[in-house]
């Protein structure tokens, strides 16, 4: 199919033709609002014959979608899927044993609330839900993004040194339902940056029979999962080598943490998804009235850059974290991150958490105005003069904990 | 069931993925030190199927349907029952087409000899009891 040096895309369509060119060999999916157009998209470049092989597999539910990925990729195809919300939360089960059976498929997540109430809008709930499921973790925050974040995902989970499963995030709607302007490779281009799929142990390999899926109880159980976790957390070096080559083939960099006038900033706001595009034109605003304020948004969410979160936060005044996502009983998971980070650098300042955006609720620049000001709040005070936990544009008297 | 000593390994001696190999060469039936032919399985078992040659005409259902390849043939005959690793399924005795049956389920302490003096003996067609 043709594809244009310019294209106009939505977060969908920019994923499902990153999943075309990558030449999946398998995508196994079942539909969900609001990452439906990606399988959709994808069924349909199958059906046209725009593909260069491989299968579309529809199955009864994402529990059977992640299944039938488990198996493919443990037949030893490259094999990538998208959900989201609900169906999210019914794959979480099969999560586990990808990454625990080291299959790098790659998830498309397009970010939705989880229910009851039930609501089909963007927040970061399911992320969260899967975030100790041990796979790599990138998010886009807008759609040309989503398209060079699926194909480094590919590479970066097949390393031979990696092999782990990979979810590439994206808000529901306000990313994957908006249009705008992608600059995608060609699918040559695209093919040779992803490369071709290196098979490892693959089940269908007669010579060699092996099981997946074993036992282990707990004279083997520690060593696998320790031996997963050291798999995750070396994987950095082969995410920035990644991240360094598509930049000399599209002149895009990626870093794990991408930051805003963060260098002197005193206070700044960490923040992952589509909200950091409010949060650039928010710090724009107050630079303009002299105030030295910053952004820090989280790239690579898991393995988590300690390193290069700490550097990018270490001459903050005070600092307010963004959870979209109601952490139920204790501070966001953003929260404990960066709260950790800061403690175990002997960095003592104040640091705020804020609840915002759940269920699609819409984020201002006015929203996020207070969030910095209460900051420069806490900084001349010189400690947390603000409740810890607050709500951003909840309708009613004021929400807040701690 | 404890791992042999000899066989346990650290965190980082292992191929990543909790993948078990059969063997290291299949042609020659070398086992990978992730083969379970050391292990005994025997304790997860409460009834024990017994062989009886007398009856048995070397069909070789039992070898096709045994889940755990526990029905040893030799040359296309049954040789013998791997009871280190047979569960106790009972789907041999299920599948036998023999009359009486040429394997049976015993309680786990039943010797064979008993066994087999027990061996039910050959049911009639319904048209001879007429």
């Amino acid at each position: 199919m043709e594809i244009h040096e310019r294209e106009v895309w939505d977060g969908n369509m920019a994923a499902s033709q990153a999943m075309r060119q990558a030449r999946c060999d398998v995508v196994a999916a079942y539909p969900i609002t609001p990452s439906t157009p990606i399988v959709q998209n994808y069924s349909q470049y199958v059906a046209d014959g725009d593909v260069y092989g491989g299968d579309f597999i529809p199955v009864e539910s994402e529990h059977a979608a992640m299944s039938a990925c488990v198996g493919a990729s443990a037949a030893g195809g490259r094999v990538a899927t998208a959900t989201s919300s609900q169906g999210f939360a019914l794959m979480v089960e099969v999560l586990y044993q990808a990454s625990g059976m080291r299959l790098p498929i790659i998830l498309n997540v397009v970010n939705r609330a989880l229910a009851s109430p039930l609501n089909i809008h963007g927040d970061h709930s399911d992320m969260y839900l899967g975030i100790q499921a041990g796979w790599i973790n990138v998010c886009a925050f807008n759609p040309q993004e989503a398209y060079d974040l699926n194909l480094c995902a590919f590479k970066i989970g097949e390393a031979e040194s990696v092999r782990l499963p990979v979810m590439v995030h994206q808000d529901g709607f306000l990313t994957s339902h908006t249009v705008e302007v992608v600059n995608p490779l060609t699918d040559d281009a695209a093919y040779s940056f992803v490369g071709d799929y290196t098979n490892m142990r693959p089940m269908l390999d007669f010579t060699k029979p092996v099981t997946y899926g074993a036992q282990t109880e707990e004279e083997w159980h520690f060593e696998h999962k320790a031996n997963q976790n050291a798999a995750l957390m070396h994987s950095f070096g082969v995410i920035q080598k990644t991240f360094d080559e598509y930049e000399k083939l599209t002149g895009r960099k990626y870093k794990f943490v991408e930051t805003y006038k963060s260098e002197d900033a005193e206070e700044i706001v960490v923040a992952i998804g589509s909200v950091t595009g409010t949060l650039k034109l928010t710090v724009d605003k107050l630079r303009n009235e002299g105030k030295k304020v910053g952004l820090v948004a989280i790239r690579v969410l898991r393995p988590c850059p300690r390193e290069e979160i700490a550097m990018a936060i270490k001459n903050a005044k005070a600092i307010s974290v963004m959870d979209r996502s109601a952490p139920m009983g204790t501070t966001g998971l953003l929260y404990n991150d960066i709260a950790g980070i800061l403690l175990d650098n002997g960095v003592n300042i104040p640091v705020l958490n804020y609840i915002y955006g759940l269920g699609g609720r819409d984020t201002t620049i006015a929203h996020l105005t207070k969030v910095f000001t209460d900051a420069e709040e806490c900084k001349k005070a010189g400690k947390r003069v603000k409740p810890l936990i607050q709500m951003v544009n909840l309708r009613g008297k004021e929400l807040s904990f701690f | 069931m404890a791992t042999p000593n000899h066989l346990l390994k650290d965190w980082d001696g292992f191929t990543p993925g909790s993948l078990l190999f059969s063997f290291d060469d299949a042609q020659k039936r070398e086992y990978a030190f992730s083969n379970s032919h050391e292990y005994s399985v025997a304790d997860w078992r409460v009834n024990k199927p017994i062989f009886n040659a007398e009856h048995c005409i070397h069909c070789q259902f039992c070898w096709i349907y045994c889940p755990d390849t526990s029905i040893i043939s030799v040359d296309k005959k049954f040789s013998h029952i791997d009871l280190a690793h047979c569960k106790g399924c009972g789907i041999c005795v299920e599948v036998c087409p023999t009359n009486p049956k040429s394997l049976l389920m015993f309680a786990e302490h039943t010797n064979e000899a008993d066994a087999l003096a027990s061996w039910p003996a050959k049911e009639k067609k319904q048209e001879e009891e007429k």
